[in-house]
């Protein structure tokens, strides 16, 4: 899926579709979703059936007329901000959903091949897929193996190797073969693909509320209790105090200005904007390429404080590059360099290649012509642990070289009749203590020194660790390496805590134990080995790449394949949840000024005496036009005030790895202490513009 | 102000802080079972206690079962309180021969003072017999108040433990209250009270020939028992019908003093206590400073609106309701205190304070009784608004909300919002009909805003379960008897059942621990939260209310007109 044009917020297309949805929106059926909006709807309704008795009765008024209209422009931007939320996604679903549709596969039946279309296909049946054949369902590859395109869903464009057996055997419907010839098992009933699923998350059909929105959710319809409570016994107050003033009952508060103080009070920014937090933090997931399975996955992220991390491809670069050359006492380093390069000119493995690069580098012996030397290459096997080269020298005898591990030279050299020396046993140990992989290096019978391959940390992965640690969360580094290799790098990749010589069930019960601790653990992984331990973390991410069985098991699946990815997901959840908070917090503090607004607006005559104005207009500190304009000024900044914070909703609030202390204080400041004073010049301002 | 005046208020304001943490860590020790210095002197009577009601002291229970028998016990305490009331006649130790009590008035008595309410629709000296005083009253005095810390003791057991559904016994937390700390603090008070000259007899009434020489009856009785219980308790139900305004109730400066501090001394202590128990005495301070200073802002305006006086008698301090002995600042700390911790006794006429003093005495009473609050309410209260502040603030560090490593999740929002919301029911609902029924309005004494306030103040009393009364309102009709004793159970229970369900889940869950990416509630940033959370959600509801009540008022005494 291409995502990467898809950062642009207001589309016109998607603008023009948002509108139409927003209008369609209004259907009771899907208003009372949203209990605040659909409040706000009711009053919209009866300040309109009143404007319309009004002109019936030939007692029109333009005030009630204005207030029903900047109502239904509430509920309007409220939908509006849900619809282009979804928007967004669904021009994603689109392209999606074009790759499935006419797909034709070719089911094994017994021996035979019968062409059914990809929508019959059952779990569990066997389909051929050949080069130019676009896979038809989700699948395993059972038998072969094949560079397939995933381009459809990854929006990477280079192939991928999928082959039975092992963790790459995982394929997914839509995707397309490009060489060889594979045997699919069907893993997924249609309509439960991963495609499907992914269509039905961008488009935000299926989309539940999260446990954390449901509590909020609570909050404001009890806030709006509240609220309801307060104006609908306002009248019985208002009343006394006519009655009390000397003015005719008739006096009383109108419904349309009882629902307009109503609205202005309950917490309708948040109440109009919390599916669209929702909804873009889906969005801004899949935009990095990830997708998750639930909205609950995403809230999870933000609350986890324990990262188990693979070393390998995560800490570190998958491969180990040479650093050093360590020589014997009576070697020089040219000799050691030297026969190290020579060794590894055919060496196409990244350990190979980064000796012959480091030989250049330091010693600036330059690569020679292989077939010219009349050599030949031996390469690594797991039996003999060393690799290397034979060759006639220019007096014409014959000799070997050989590198490998400390224990396979030694046995080497020793059955040539030579001399392994002590003080290469210091060495290797030592480079083994600094979490270092010591290559020896032997000619014939006689050991030259130790080539220092090292696990080579990420760049900026330190940083980013940091960064992890300054917002509270623990990272375990998983390794099969032994613990004096694993401590080392850990100190230097700066990680928490490791695990080393750890098995896949190790994983699972570290996992089970930090969670009995109240911790919230996230990991990424994506072999068969790791499934029980993805299903049982918070959050867990299987890549892209890995088995079927980890990505069912996972929450989340990277379609990069990319394990630094989980840090990324935690900043989307925490950015989520901030959101959230952040617009709460603003839309709870508006109310101070809207009560300041309307409250004198509406008292002005009581208790006023021979005085034209009453007391309570002192209260009017905006000093505000007239009583209608205030009352009108508050419902329009009310209103206008959604559409404004659409964007803020969208991308989230701006985002910084801090602790919990300094990230509360900079949004409360901004989103608290903004919130009680931004509406009391957003209204002053919309009533001098109505006053003109 | 006098500078006696400040000395007052300053050695006030030192010996709650002092006072707190040496009550809060005995208390810590009481309610934890660990050895005390009381445990020789009381134990013994414990024991006993567990013997009569048959309970086994190491069970504990569900927050159901633990809510079902606070509910009971309630229940039959109201039932008995009401029976004797009604039969009075009957019973002994009536030497003035009192009749019978109406049934909605013994209805609105009984459900006041088993909610810790004390709102008094009736005169004591008048009307209860030193039985029903005694036997019924006083002992609802201790009972509500331990219930009240029962509560928040199942409370700060849901938060501080994990992964378990039992959150105490009520039974060994009533009877521990009462026993190791309500009882011991109310002999010592009430010893020091008869000293100061407050009665303490069961005698008729004396007459006497005064120097004008007219006749006077002089009341008598068990005074002083009840006084101490009654402001410790956070009661407030006056023996006499002008409570702590009464000389033989609260006869010098001293024992003003002293009853003032014994409103706040327990609900102060609690935050201490809390604390400790939750194994962070840090905590405790932030809760007692969010109400600290809550308090001294009230504090500050009344005192400044009550030395500013009233511009149509020419600005002078006014002392109309007051007590001489007592002055202005003994009156207005008495008034601000027992307004903030749900106390509800009264040494002046709140009705005559000046509008502003009046009103920060109602919103004292509408924020929810949380500036220190009822004995345990106050603090339950409170924790029903750090569970609000910690929801809506809390997700702005980027993780979902969580306090003292409990996760708040739907059930716990829900909950809060419902304790939240039936005081914002009783309170409005009922005000407005009173305000516009004939039977409600029959009762005023005062016109205008004035008029209106007097009946805010009433139904923000009872459903605060205060119990102070704004005086200018006859409240001892079948409408206001009925009214403010539903009123009363709604703030009561309406608030408990919900606390008792939030300690419940809370227990459940599994605790957190804290990293420096946990939402922090233990600094100033957080007390400064709560503060506006309480402000913003439980006091702008009645911003509407004030405005048309005292906030006029005082806008039309600046003007010259007053009610």
């Amino acid at each position: 899926m291409s995502t990467k044009n898809n950062k642009i917020i207001f589309d016109k297309k998607i603008l023009l579709q948002a509108a139409k949805d927003s209008v369609y929106k209004l259907k009771p059926a899907l208003l009372i979703k949203n209990p605040v909006i659909f409040i706000v709807a009711i009053g919209s309704v009866l300040t309109t059936i009143i404007v319309i008795a009004g002109i019936l009765q030939s007692d029109f008024s333009i005030f009630n007329l204005q207030i029903a209209i900047w109502l239904w422009f509430t509920v309007l931007f409220a939908n509006f901000s849900e619809a282009i939320a979804e928007g967004r996604g669904k021009a994603q679903a689109e392209s999606l959903r074009n790759n499935r549709t006419q797909t034709k596969a070719r089911k094994l039946s017994g021996k035979q091949e019968i062409l059914v279309l990809a929508t019959e296909l059952k779990k569990g049946d066997v389909v051929i897929c050949e080069s130019g054949d676009a896979i038809p369902s989700d699948g395993e590859v059972i038998e072969g193996i094949a560079s397939v395109d995933e381009s459809a869903i990854t929006g990477e464009s280079a192939p991928v190797i999928r082959e039975s057996g092992g963790d790459r055997s995982a394929v997914t419907g839509g995707t397309k073969v490009i060489s060889d010839r594979i045997l699919i098992r069907i893993t997924t009933e249609q309509g439960n693909t991963f495609i499907d699923r992914m269509i039905a998350l961008v488009e935000g059909a299926k989309r539940q509320k999260t446990p954390n929105e449901i509590a909020l959710s609570i909050l404001l319809s009890g806030l709006t209790i509240i609220f309801l409570l307060a104006v609908a016994t306002l009248p019985a107050f208002f009343g006394y105090a006519l009655s009390a003033s000397g003015l005719p009952s008739s006096h009383n508060l109108t419904i349309p200005v009882l629902v307009a103080l109503l609205v202005c009070l309950i917490p309708t920014t948040i109440g109009g904007l919390l599916s669209a937090i929702g909804i873009s933090g889906m969005d801004r997931l899949i935009q990095r390429n990830v997708i998750a399975t639930s909205g609950r996955a995403i809230e999870a992220a933000g609350d986890v404080d324990v990262l188990l991390l693979d070393k390998t491809g995560t800490i570190t670069l998958g491969n180990r590059m040479a650093t050093d050359f360590i020589p014997l006492e009576n070697v020089s380093f040219e000799e050691l360099a030297d026969a190290a390069q020579f060794s590894s000119l055919s060496d196409e493995t990244p350990e190979g290649r980064s000796i012959v690069i480091l030989a250049k580098e330091k010693f600036n012996i330059r690569e020679r012509e292989v077939h010219q030397l009349n050599a030949t290459f031996i390469p690594f096997t797991a039996q003999s642990r060393m690799s290397g080269v034979d060759y006639k020298s220019e007096d014409g005898k014959f000799h070997s070289i050989r590198k490998g591990s400390a224990e396979a030279i030694r046995n080497y050299v020793q059955n040539n009749n030579g001399f392994y020396p002590v003080s290469i046993q210091e060495i290797v140990s030592e480079l083994s203590r600094q979490g270092a992989t010591p290559l020896v290096v032997a000619e014939d019978n006689r050991i030259l020194g130790v080539i220092h391959l090292k696990d080579i940390v990420k760049g900026g992965i330190k940083q980013r660790f940091a960064e992890l640690r300054k917002m509270g969360i623990k990272t375990v580094m998983i390794t099969g390496d032994n613990a004096l290799t694993a401590a080392a790098i850990a100190a230097e990749a700066g990680v928490d805590d490791f695990m080393a010589e750890a098995k896949p069930e190790d994983k699972l019960r570290r996992i089970r134990d930090e969670q009995a601790n109240g911790h919230l653990v996230g990991m990424i992984g994506d072999g068969t080995n790791d499934a029980p331990a993805l299903a049982q973390a918070d959050v867990g991410i299987a890549m892209n790449t890995g088995t079927q069985a980890a990505r069912e098991a996972g929450n989340m699946v990277d379609l990069d394949s990319n394990p630094t990815k989980l840090i990324e997901v935690v900043e989307v959840g925490k950015q989520l949840l901030m959101t959230r908070g952040a617009l709460t917090t603003f839309s709870i503090a508006n109310d101070v000024a809207k009560y300041f607004a309307i409250i004198p607006a509406i008292a002005v005559t009581l208790y006023a005496g021979n005085s034209k104005v009453g007391p309570l207009s002192v209260l009017n500190i905006m000093n505000l036009g007239s009583p209608q304009s205030a009352i009108l000024s508050a419902v329009i900044f009310n209103a206008i005030i959604i559409i404004l914070l659409i964007p803020l909703a969208l991308k989230g609030v701006r985002y910084k790895p801090v602790s919990a202390n300094i990230a509360l204080s900079r949004n409360l400041l901004i989103y608290g202490l903004g919130g009680l004073i931004a509406p009391f010049i957003g209204i002053k301002l919309i009533d001098i513009l109505i006053n003109l | 102000m006098t500078t006696s005046d400040v000395i007052q208020i300053l050695i006030f304001i030192a010996l709650i802080i002092g006072l707190t943490p040496i009550l809060g860590n005995y208390m810590n020790k009481v309610f934890s079972g660990s050895k005390h210095f009381m445990l020789p002197v009381l134990g013994g009577l414990e024991k006993l206690c567990y013997k009569f009601i048959k309970v086994n002291l190491t069970e504990e229970t569900n927050w159901k079962k633990y809510a079902v028998g606070l509910l009971m016990f309630n229940f039959f305490g109201f039932v008995f309180l009401f029976m004797i009331q009604m039969f009075q006649a009957n019973l002994p130790l009536n030497p003035e021969k009192l009749p019978n009590i109406s049934w909605h008035s013994a209805f609105n008595t009984a459900v006041s003072f088993m909610t810790n309410t004390n709102w008094q629709g009736y005169a004591g000296e008048t009307t209860m017999s030193y039985f029903v005083q005694m036997l019924g009253l006083t002992v609802q005095n201790f009972v509500s108040a331990a219930t009240g810390i029962a509560v928040i003791l199942a409370v700060t057991r849901g938060i501080s433990r994990k992964s378990t559904d039992k959150i105490g016994n009520f039974w060994v937390d009533l009877s521990r209250s009462t026993i190791y700390v309500l009882l011991p603090l109310s002999i010592l008070l009430s010893i020091v009270f008869v000293g100061q000259g407050v009665v303490q007899n069961f005698k008729s009434y004396e007459t006497v020939h005064t120097l004008k020489g007219v006749e006077q009856v002089l009341p008598m009785g068990p005074a002083a028992s009840q006084v101490a219980i009654k402001q410790l308790g956070t009661n407030g139900g006056g023996f006499f019908n002008a409570n702590s305004a009464h000389p033989f109730e609260n006869p010098t400066p001293f024992t003003n003093f002293l009853q003032i501090l014994a409103i706040f001394l327990i609900p102060a202590a609690l935050t201490y206590t809390y604390g400790k128990m939750l194994g962070s005495v840090r905590q405790g301070w932030i809760i007692f400073s969010a109400m600290f200073i809550l308090f001294l802002a009230g504090l500050c305006i009344s005192l400044y609106s009550e030395y500013s006086g009233n511009p149509v008698f020419g600005n002078l301090s006014h002392m109309e309701g007051k007590e001489v002995r007592f002055g202005v600042a003994g009156s207005v700390l008495f008034s601000v205190v027992t307004t903030d911790a749900s106390c509800g006794a009264v040494n002046s006429m709140h009705d005559s304070f000046s509008p502003l003093a009046g009103m920060i005495s109602m919103i004292n009473m509408m924020l929810g009784e949380i500036i220190f609050g009822g004995v345990g309410a106050g603090l339950y209260g409170m924790v029903v608004f750090i569970i609000l502040t910690v929801f809506i603030a809390g997700l702005m560090v980027g993780r979902t909300p969580e306090y003292m490593g409990k996760k708040i999740g739907a059930f716990e929002v829900q909950m809060a919002i419902i304790a939240n919301l039936v005081t914002s029911f009783a309170i409005l609902v009922f005000t407005a009909w009173a305000s516009v029924s004939s039977y409600g309005l029959s009762s005023l004494n005062n016109a205008g805003p004035h008029g209106f306030s007097e009946i805010l103040y009433a139904f923000t009393s009872a459903a605060g379960n205060n119990g102070s009364a704004f005086a200018g309102l006859n409240a001892n009709t079948i409408f206001y008897n009925l009214s403010l004793g539903i009123v009363m159970l709604i703030g009561r229970f309406g608030v408990i059942i919900p606390v008792l369900a939030i300690a419940g889940s809370l227990a459940k869950k599994n605790i957190t621990p804290s990293s420096i990416g946990t939402f922090r509630t233990d600094n100033w940033l957080f007390i400064g939260l709560l503060i506006g959370v309480i402000l913003i959600v439980g006091g702008l509801t009645y911003f509407p209310a004030i405005s048309l009540g005292p906030v006029i008022e005082h806008l039309l005494m600046n003007r010259g007109i007053i009610f």
